[in-house]
């Protein structure tokens, strides 16, 4: 029997693995302790456990414990990468290079960045959704101090060129950050190999729980940030504040467990995402945004024409998606991104995101296959707009009443 | 967004859907609303002797609360004259529904549907149009 | 192996078995991110809310005044760099006992152009009625002063500070992560008076870690810390950690109701605590003071404090030889320094807090040990002097 409704959304958040929540309750319960605490066992027991969860963080990608600073969450991350690197970094310039399609966290803080006298060029993608190297290397100035560009993209889940962007960032010595609250355990991330300086990471897109993330700040070439939240000193200054250890060691088994099993998982979620979108291909008039390719196997980004968006979410309620990102999608303003790859407001509108996950099954992804076909049938019944496609009119050239 | 008991009575169970053939006595159609606003309605009534609305269908591309409140007026102006359909207010679309504020443009959208069928029906039988 | 004693419970505490049960849920199937619109997400929104009428109600503040934050840390970093980013750089006041996450702040405001003035206290930690009123006369557009210390547990005349801090036209702060549950804080109450923000930190209180709230005056102007989503009424982005944030909701629900007895509880054992250390020759931080009923903070004159700690966690009792944030520094508490005390005291200092799961027994078998400790450590001192 399918529990309903069926969670097809684990790009806004996934479940927390309960081989982590088990791991995590014992520090809510006996060992307690603030890891901050010097002077007793219950805080060096905390504290250890912070380091070895510190550790597989770091095995994940390929870095060193020491590179990786604990903070609550990408979203802080984010922030503190990039206010922390303009700031310290200001006096050699005062431009920033990002992308449209990047995350709010990135976003808004580049507007803060903005108000506070820095430039900021947010660059086009292609209609695929990925950033051209060129365009990139066009846009760097010689005060050029920060480029930040996401791994992994929320909405659409294409994978940007972080390598190549890596490379040209270095060989003009302007610092790299990258958002890859999306792509752990989804991507290989090798920081040892990858030019990038500053990286953001988020437990709960991992299996792992909220409120806890982490910044990987590179050691070689050392690179400073001006903290953020200052008090008693932790993680060496980058971020002060009591260390929520059950989280810290959510995180760490989130990510050990990824590394373990990512390769057979991600085969699994890339043939559950096939199917998904070979059945719903022969609906007429869907069209998937972002390149199919260079995407992560968990997402599928498709737009039903004709359709309106919150009608179709109102239709398919038996399915937990989402039309946009979470963080966006309380308002009825069409989806950025997907505006960003030029698509016009009526498929942004109708456009559904689909992100399968360690949890989803073949009957699910069977189940909301019939349940599309029926709905979207039903709402085109329903659409004036359909009956007029179907009666040949070139939709494109219906004077609009205006409203 | 949570949606009151009629508008999901309304948008589970729409009345009055579907179309009148164009060359049908009586029939004018009003559409409102634009595609890139996210919603569309297209109301046709079939008007009969003395001017009373005998029958409407509606189709309507938009969110749950436009199409309950263009399911609603069909229902609402069937048995009125035309000048009667007229008096129909968003307000009392708005409130039949329990629109929340974030809504109110439908009901409006709704009314506005029926002046453009009344509309269409007055300039196809040659009256004038109220201002 | 015995377990250890926790008597450090200013530093953090358990979470208690109800509050683990009400986050457990969302640590399993109700796991949605409270900004999706599907029903796992409306749930998650749902809890956030109970939690936010929780936390209000148990400080008497309005659901609508709380902000939640990740922890203590960032709710008075919020607070002092918020609002002072929203104001023409002046004079910032707070009082040299402040938390380091009260006092750093204020000092990297320096940076922009504010005036930051320590206010000073007695050498019982209580604000000096004379430097802060002429630091009033000042007109300071910031301060901040705790309800109660964390290391000395004496607690300050809030009301009569924040009136005359209303009267200079000040927005006024205090961090009150250690009152709450050991004391009745009342928001409306404190409000009136002029306090305008009040801080206050789940895992002190019996909730987890990870979660902690501003309670705000709504006519205190901040700029966020952290962008991007808007969440948190556009003053904290980032997905809301839902299951500490049910957790510090039940926390705050269960601190409210057992406050009156907690407290009772408390004080009768710092009581018969107290009477062991002073029959034992100890000094005690604050004594004239009105202090937490749970925490005792106290030095011999002639032992290390980090050496008498470290034997009685040998010996099973987990107590601080200082703040635990500061611990890493082995130099002496700036609260003591603060209130005058001879550095060589200072050296000495042991904090001891009491929590609800302590027991009678617990402080007649830790006075015994310390007891003994301190005998050895004296006749170790007396053969190398």
């Amino acid at each position: 029997m399918l529990k309903l409704p069926i969670y097809l959304d684990y790009s806004a958040t996934t479940p927390v693995d309960p081989r982590v929540a088990e791991k995590m309750i014992p520090y809510l319960v006996e060992k307690f302790g603030n890891a901050a605490s010097r002077s007793h066992s219950f805080g060096w027991e905390a504290e250890a456990a912070v380091e070895e969860a510190r550790a597989e963080v770091a095995r994940l990608v390929n870095a060193d414990p020491k590179e990786i600073v604990w903070t609550s969450g990408a979203t802080e991350s984010n922030n503190l990468a990039l206010k922390g690197a303009a700031h310290f970094y200001s006096g050699k310039g005062r431009h920033l290079v990002t992308v449209k399609t990047e995350h709010k966290a990135v976003l808004d803080t580049c507007r803060e960045l903005e108000r506070q006298g820095f430039e900021v060029s947010y660059l086009d993608v292609g209609n695929d959704g990925l950033l051209d190297p060129d365009v990139f290397k066009a846009a760097l100035r010689p005060d050029t101090i920060l480029a930040s560009v996401m791994f992994v993209n929320n909405e659409i889940g294409v994978i940007q060129p972080i390598s190549e962007i890596g490379e040209i960032c270095r060989s003009r010595g302007i610092l790299f950050h990258v958002d890859a609250a999306q792509a752990t355990g989804k991507v290989t991330i090798d920081l040892a190999a990858l030019k990038v300086d500053l990286m953001s990471f988020s437990a709960h897109k991992t299996y792992g729980p909220k409120g806890i993330g982490a910044l990987y700040v590179q050691r070689k070439p050392r690179i400073r940030l001006n903290a953020q939240m200052h008090g008693g000193g932790h993680e060496r200054g980058f971020r002060s504040g009591t260390l929520a250890t059950h989280q810290i060691v959510g995180m760490g088994e989130a990510f050990r467990l990824a590394r373990l099993e990512m390769g057979a998982e991600n085969e699994r979620i890339r043939m559950l995402r096939d199917r998904l979108f070979k059945g719903l291909s022969d609906i007429e008039h869907v069209y998937v945004n972002g390149d199919m390719e260079r995407r992560v196997p968990h997402n599928l980004n498709i737009s039903f024409a004709y359709v309106e968006g919150e009608s179709l979410l109102m239709a398919i309620k038996d399915l937990a998606v989402s039309s946009g990102s979470a963080c966006t999608s309380a308002s009825l303003e069409p989806s950025y991104v997907l505006r960003a790859l030029g698509r016009d407001d009526e498929l942004a509108h109708s456009s559904i995101r689909f992100t399968l996950g360690r949890f989803t099954s073949a009957e699910e992804i069977d189940y909301a296959i019939r349940l599309l076909h029926e709905k979207i049938g039903r709402l085109r019944e329903l659409s004036p707009l359909w009956e007029m496609v179907q009666d040949g009119v070139d939709l494109s050239t219906v004077q609009w009443a205006a409203h | 967004m949570s949606y009151s008991v009629k508008v999901l009575d309304h948008y589970e169970n729409p009345r009055n859907v579907g179309s009148f053939g164009k060359e049908e006595e009586g029939v004018a159609t009003g559409m409102v609303g634009a595609p890139a606003c996210g919603d569309v309605m297209k109301l046709q009534i079939k008007v009969g002797k003395g001017g009373v609305i005998e029958d409407a269908k509606f189709k309507t591309y938009g969110c749950g609360s436009a199409i309950a409140s263009s399911s609603l007026v069909t229902e609402w102006v069937k048995g009125k004259t035309i000048d009667q359909a007229l008096d129909i207010k968003n307000t009392q679309i708005a409130d039949e529904l329990a629109l929340p504020p974030v809504k109110i443009h439908c009901s409006i959208l709704a009314e506005d549907a029926i002046k453009a069928a009344v509309a269409d029906y007055k300039k196809k039988h040659g009256e004038q149009v109220p201002a | 192996m015995f377990a250890p004693v926790y008597l450090d419970h200013n530093a953090s505490t358990p979470t208690d078995p109800a509050v683990l049960e009400a986050m457990l849920p969302y640590l399993s199937g109700q796991f949605g991110n409270a900004s999706s619109r599907h029903e796992y997400g409306r749930a998650a929104r749902r809890a956030i809310d109970e939690a936010r009428s929780q936390v209000a109600a148990a400080v008497g503040a309005h659901a609508s005044e709380v902000v939640f934050t990740s922890g203590g840390s960032e709710a008075n970093n919020l607070l002092i760099k918020g609002a002072a980013a929203c104001l023409k750089p002046g004079l910032l006041a707070v009082s040299a006992i402040e938390h380091p996450c009260v006092i750093k702040p204020a000092e990297q405001l320096c940076k922009r152009g504010w005036t930051l003035e320590k206010l000073a206290v007695d050498a019982n930690g209580r604000v000096d009625a004379a430097h802060f009123a002429v630091v009033m006369a000042r007109k300071p557009k910031i301060v901040s002063v705790m309800l109660a210390n964390n290391e000395t547990g004496v607690l300050q005349d809030l009301e009569s500070l924040a009136e005359q801090a209303r009267m200079a036209g000040a927005w006024f702060h205090t961090d009150a992560v250690q009152a709450v549950s050991k004391l009745a804080v009342d928001f409306r109450r404190l409000n009136a008076a002029g306090v305008h923000a009040l801080t206050l930190s789940a895992h002190k209180i019996g909730g987890p870690k990870g979660a902690a709230a501003l309670v705000l005056d709504k006519r205190v102007e901040l700029e966020p810390l952290i962008a991007g989503g808007g969440h948190e009424r556009g003053l904290r982005s980032g997905t809301e950690n839902v299951a500490a944030i049910v957790g510090f909701g039940v926390a705050c629900t269960l601190a409210a109701e057992r406050q009156a007895t907690l407290a009772k509880h408390l004080l009768e054992m710092r009581r018969r605590l107290e009477a062991g250390l002073i029959g034992f020759g100890a000094t005690l931080f604050g004594q004239a003071a009105e202090r937490l009923p749970n925490t005792v903070y106290f030095s011999f004159p002639e032992l290390d404090g980090e050496t008498l700690v470290g034997h009685l966690d040998r010996a099973g009792y987990a107590v601080a030889s200082g703040a635990a944030c500061s611990s890493a520094h082995p130099e002496p508490s700036h609260v003591l320094r603060a209130m005058g005390v001879d550095p060589g005291l200072a050296r000495g200092a042991v904090r001891v807090s009491l929590g609800g799961g302590n027991s009678r027994e617990q402080v007649a078998g830790f006075l015994k040990t310390l007891q003994a400790t301190v005998a050895g450590l004296r006749r170790l001192t007396a053969m190398t002097a």
